[in-house]
């Protein structure tokens, strides 16, 4: 296997893009990421697109060979594979490319990953957000993806002494982070007091727990390492890609306070990677609800199970602390685009170690993190992203 | 009509665990709701939740009459719901409850309707399945979630609950010595096909409907098996209202000792099919071998079903602690207001509905 | 949601039919074709044994829902569990006729029977199991 690198990155706005078809953001993320190499598109050899439910939100399958077809490269011919993995196709497609390019098999591939999910009402959206829970024993119960999340941080603060406060605190964090970021969805800063006193959505989580409903698009050119400055002055190494995936209906897990996909799949990445989690200072998690964002912050390594809440409550994790997370704005703030998100998460990387973040940039990162999680759970993917020196 | 060696096994009832009172009823509708509650001699009725219906108070009614006989639901060979509220108008409820239960395929099922009746028609109808020997248990539910139309006396009364009585001829805790019927036309209460609430013809529901078809079934059984309301140490009516069953008791000869455990309406309301069954269940909640009772039930349009029963020996060993003893229905419940009631009634539509 | 999508599961969700590993004696629910806890699948693949969940089981997470599900708009809020069955499994569910403040963990349930969702006016309605909190069965009097 040889080793893979980003060349390129392109992102669009994240939010309510009510002027912008699922096919015009997928070209748009894919274009600004070749422009933002040396490829063109005639040097491809495939596009993958992490996408979760075209066919539910715009009743569009076969957005593999769409959005290549408006990319002007009908004509090339070349493979365009869909990836789905849930919340995380995103970071499915992206370690598809990477295996792809790493065999041998493709050179050059854009990866992308895109949602369009404001073309329905709210409650079809819920309904179609909820499609990655297990149909027959979870939703026809009841279950609302929220409430998922609400069962897990309620056993979290009954075995772990977890309080309110604490996971509240990640969408306090990501929104500060947003309003640095002008692609996020959400720019406003929020209080404390503010996610504590949202409407309830499942208690403990309210409103300012979860992430909203976003449009948007993120791609990533990859390519060999080892022909990589030929393409970018700051290719960006994949240094792990891995998946790890659980039972699909929470109530079967092990334990619904530890998310073992994501476990698994982080000591493989470490593992590849040849580091731990102690080098890392910088980190995209995926938070669809605050308190998945500080299970990851637990699963992945970075604290002992039962010590993320504090953490969070010292500061420890943010700006200036040892641990720096969701720049970007992460799930929250940054906004949710399901197929997006995993391929969002690693851009945000990219810009860090290039030292392209802006009023956000954290200062030197060698190393950065990328979590992406399906469902409730049922999958995790971690990369792991360094510069090339 | 002669027992002929049926009686009842065993027997569930289900209560929904909702109550509202007159007195909440009548602030809505500018009526003195208290006045009324006095007048019908109804303190509270139950109300479903929204996720309640003929078919799960049915199921969850005989789920504990099987666990508390010990009964194999495959051996049961007929199972009738008689309800003035099914859910389906085409599709049987029975079928539901009887898969529900663990009673499929085997057996022969069916729907009844006959008012406030059909649960007591059913009890007739497997009593001759039983006797005649075609089969082993034959069960008869009778069970509703009935509706008075928004602001309408029917509505401080029309409540939800249900009965289940597995019949048979061996190990009964009961027997049914005799079943009467008195059955007219009688147009006193109807609902037409389609229509959302039930009809009815103010006091001629009365004399001329309940108090004569009750009067005269329970003197005509009596008159047959040749026994007077002394030889009943309780008696079972059926009960639109707290104060019907009180006056008809008295017109028949019953004081209010008889008639203490069989009267269920003033706490729970009118559970229509299941008022007379769940009121012979409190009966048997409380009754000692070789107590004797009777039990007149009343459906609209109009007819009458008497029974006349003789509490056995084996009640002593029967195993009350499983379910819920109607008189903890009677006493307990969550009082909730006239939104919320509405709410879970039906009544607010939603859009898009 | 098809009339035969909801029907054949009809064994499970009305009567909590489950399955047993003929190996390692674990209970599983909804039932599965093969074993999960034995490493070796060829052990258990076919051999699964058919069983029945006693409905008995007590609360192990709740949260109370404000944002439903589509198609439980009307009874908001609602409680939604976890709740570990007597034979092992954990199931999804509703707690019902509860005050939500009166919930807690290790609070004794049982399955109860309630419908679970209604195709609008016209179509088929759905039946299944939620849980109710165990109450004592003997009345004050």
């Amino acid at each position: 296997m040889r080793e893979v690198a980003i060349l390129g990155v392109g992102q669009t706005q994240f939010g309510e893009l009510w002027d912008r078809s699922f096919r015009e953001i997928g070209i748009e993320a894919g274009f600004k990421a070749l422009e933002s190499s040396k490829l063109s598109s005639k040097d491809l050899s495939a596009l993958y697109i992490g996408n979760m439910a075209s066919g539910a939100f715009i009743d569009q399958e076969h957005v593999g060979p769409l959005v290549l077809d408006y990319s002007g490269l009908a004509g090339h011919h070349i493979p365009s594979v869909r990836v789905e993995a849930g919340e995380a196709s995103g970071a499915m497609a992206l370690a598809q490319a990477y295996l792809a390019v790493a065999s041998g098999a493709y050179d050059f591939v854009v990866v992308g990953g895109a949602e369009k999910m404001t073309d329905v009402p709210d409650e079809r959206g819920a309904a179609i957000a909820s499609s990655t829970m297990d149909q027959e024993w979870e939703r026809v119960f009841g279950a609302s993806m929220a409430s998922l999340w609400g069962l897990i941080a309620r056993r979290h603060m009954i075995d772990h002494g977890t309080k309110r406060e604490e996971f509240a605190r990640l969408s306090v964090l990501d929104h500060e982070n947003g309003s640095k970021n002008p692609l996020a969805h959400f720019r406003n800063k929020i209080t404390l007091e503010q996610v504590l006193g949202a409407n309830p959505v499942a208690e403990p989580l309210g409103m300012l727990d979860c992430a909203p409903s976003s449009d948007g698009a993120a791609a990533l050119v990859l390519g060999p390492l080892e022909t990589a400055r030929k393409y970018t002055d700051t290719p960006i190494r994949i240094s792990a890609s891995q998946i790890a995936t659980d039972f699909v209906a929470l109530m079967h897990r092990r334990s619904i306070t530890t998310i073992d996909s994501t476990v698994i799949a982080a000591q493989r990445a470490f593992q590849q990677a040849k580091t731990d989690p102690s080098h890392l200072r910088l980190a995209e998690i995926h938070d669809s609800y605050s308190i998945g964002g500080l299970m990851a912050l637990e699963d992945l390594g970075f604290y002992p199970k039962g010590a993320a809440g504090k953490a969070l409550s010292d500061g420890a994790v943010g700006t200036g602390g040892k641990l720096t997370i969701n720049t970007s704005g992460g799930l929250k703030a940054q906004g949710q685009p399901f197929g997006a998100v995993g391929i969002a998460q690693v851009a945000e990387i990219v810009r860090q170690l290039r030292g392209e973040a802006g009023p956000r940039q954290v200062s030197g990162p060698e190393m950065g993190l990328a979590h992406n999680v399906g469902g409730s759970g049922a999958t995790s993917i971690v990369h792991i992203l360094s510069r090339v020196n | 009509m002669k027992g002929n060696g049926a009686g009842i096994v065993s027997y569930g009832t289900y209560v929904p665990r909702y109550r509202i009172s007159p007195d909440e009823i009548g602030r809505v509708w500018g009526v003195d709701g208290v006045a009324m509650g006095k007048n019908l001699n109804i303190h509270s009725k139950s109300v479903p939740s929204p996720d309640e219906d003929t078919i799960t108070i049915s199921t969850e009614a005989l789920r504990v009459a099987i666990a508390r006989g010990n009964i194999d639901p495959r051996e049961i060979g007929a199972l009738y719901v008689g309800s003035e509220s099914h859910p389906y108008a085409v599709k049987p409820t029975a079928t539901i409850v009887a898969q529900a239960v663990g009673a499929t395929p085997n057996l022969t099922a069916a729907d009844f309707e006959f008012a406030c009746k059909a649960g007591t028609a059913a009890i007739q109808v497997c009593m001759g399945l039983v006797s005649s020997g075609m089969i082993k248990y034959g069960v008869a539910i009778g069970s509703d979630t009935s509706q008075g139309a928004p602001g309408d006396a029917l509505e401080y009364s029309a409540s939800a609950g249900g009965g289940a009585f597995v019949i048979g001829k061996d190990h009964i805790i009961a027997k049914i010595n005799a079943t009467q019927s008195y059955t007219t036309d009688t147009p006193d209460f109807w609902r037409r096909e389609g229509q959302r609430y039930p009809s009815h013809g103010g006091r001629f529901t009365g004399e001329p409907a309940y108090f004569r078809h009750v009067t005269e079934c329970g003197k005509g059984i009596m008159k047959a098996e040749g026994t007077t309301p002394a030889d009943y140490q309780h008696v079972v009516f059926h009960q639109p209202n707290g104060k019907f069953p009180l006056r008809a008791g008295k017109m028949l000869g019953f004081n209010d000792d008889q008639m203490r455990y069989g009267m269920v309406t003033p706490w729970i309301g009118n559970t229509y099919s299941g008022a007379a069954l769940i009121g012979l269940a409190n009966v048997l909640d409380h009754a000692k071998p070789s107590e004797r009772i009777l039990v007149v039930g009343y459906g609209s349009g109009a007819g009458s079903d008497a029974f006349d029963v003789t509490v056995t020996d084996e009640i002593s060993h029967y195993d009350h602690s499983i379910g819920t003893p109607v008189q903890k229905d009677l006493e307990e419940g969550i009082s909730i207001n006239y939104s919320i009631y509405a709410k879970f009634r039906g009544k607010i539509r939603l859009s898009g509905e | 949601m098809s009339v035969a999508r909801f029907w054949r599961e009809t064994l499970r969700r009305y009567n909590l039919g489950a399955s047993k590993c003929p190996e390692c004696q674990t209970v599983f629910f909804p039932p599965r074709s093969v074993c999960p806890q034995c490493t070796v699948h060829r052990k258990s693949m076919t051999k699964m044994e058919p069983c029945q969940l006693s409905g008995k089981g007590e609360i192990f997470s709740y949260t109370t829902v404000y944002e439903a599900a589509d198609g439980f708009e009307m009874q908001v809020p609602y409680v939604l569990a976890l709740v570990k069955m007597a034979e092992g499994p954990v199931l999804t569910g509703q707690v019902v006729d509860v005050d939500p403040k009166e919930v807690h963990e290790g609070m004794p349930v049982k399955a109860t029977f309630r419908k679970l969702r209604e195709d609008g006016d016209s179509g088929v309605i759905h039946y299944g199991y939620k849980f109710a909190i165990v109450r004592s069965p003997t009345a004050s009097k």
